[in-house]
């Protein structure tokens, strides 16, 4: 079984694992680790879409 | 006078670490082996479970999308950084290479995201294992 995602999933599952991970392992109580999950995931992706956007300006 | 605020957390902070115990090098290798396993046994059920969930779903979708699992090497030195986060993953990896699975040729993109995928949840594994550690010597709650 091959599984083929697209760059834009395979970003958002990198993402989401990731912050889960760093969310759990970076902070103490759990209404923070839920926070900082949540601002890892938002960086991540956000990190992607600015990536994506230059990449679209430097083509362009 | 400095020297005196900065160190009073300090202090409280050492006195409640407790030493190196056995059930810190056996979290730390039961975490390293077994995703998320280390977390368990020190009785952190629901974190221990996410983060096995994490991790193991991570490598998993890496072998799915083809990614490539380094063997032991003293080649090129991004060969070596790839093996040393694969074999973050611990029993995942000595399963992966007992089976031969991520040994086939880059063919299309996500294949690379596949390797990506491989690598990165062996390092957020290391990162766990030293969570683990970090709890059962209570440096952390």
């Amino acid at each position: 079984m091959i599984l083929e995602l697209s760059h834009f999933s395979a970003a958002f599952f990198f993402a989401l694992f990731a912050s889960v991970v760093f969310g759990i392992t970076q902070r103490n109580a759990a209404m923070d680790q839920v926070k900082y999950g949540l601002y890892c995931f938002a960086m991540f992706l956000g990190g992607v879409f600015v990536a994506g956007w230059v990449m679209w300006m430097l083509r362009h | 006078m400095s020297n005196s605020t900065v160190s009073k957390p300090r202090a409280a902070e050492a006195a409640q670490t407790q030493p190196l115990s056995a059930m810190a090098v056996l979290a730390s290798l039961v975490g390293w082996l077994v995703p998320g396993a280390g977390h368990l046994i020190l009785r952190r059920y629901v974190r221990g479970l996410i983060l096995m969930a994490s991790i193991v779903t991570m490598f998993v979708l890496g072998l799915l999308m083809q990614g490539h699992v380094y063997k032991p090497n003293g080649g090129d030195i991004l060969d070596i950084l790839g093996f040393v986060g694969n074999i973050g993953a611990g029993g995942l990896y000595f399963l992966t290479l007992a089976k031969d699975w991520g040994q086939g040729a880059i063919a299309h993109a996500t294949a690379d995201y596949g390797t990506k995928y491989l690598i990165v949840a062996g390092l957020l594994n290391f990162i766990a294992v030293a969570d683990a550690y970090h709890i059962a010597i209570g440096k952390k709650p």
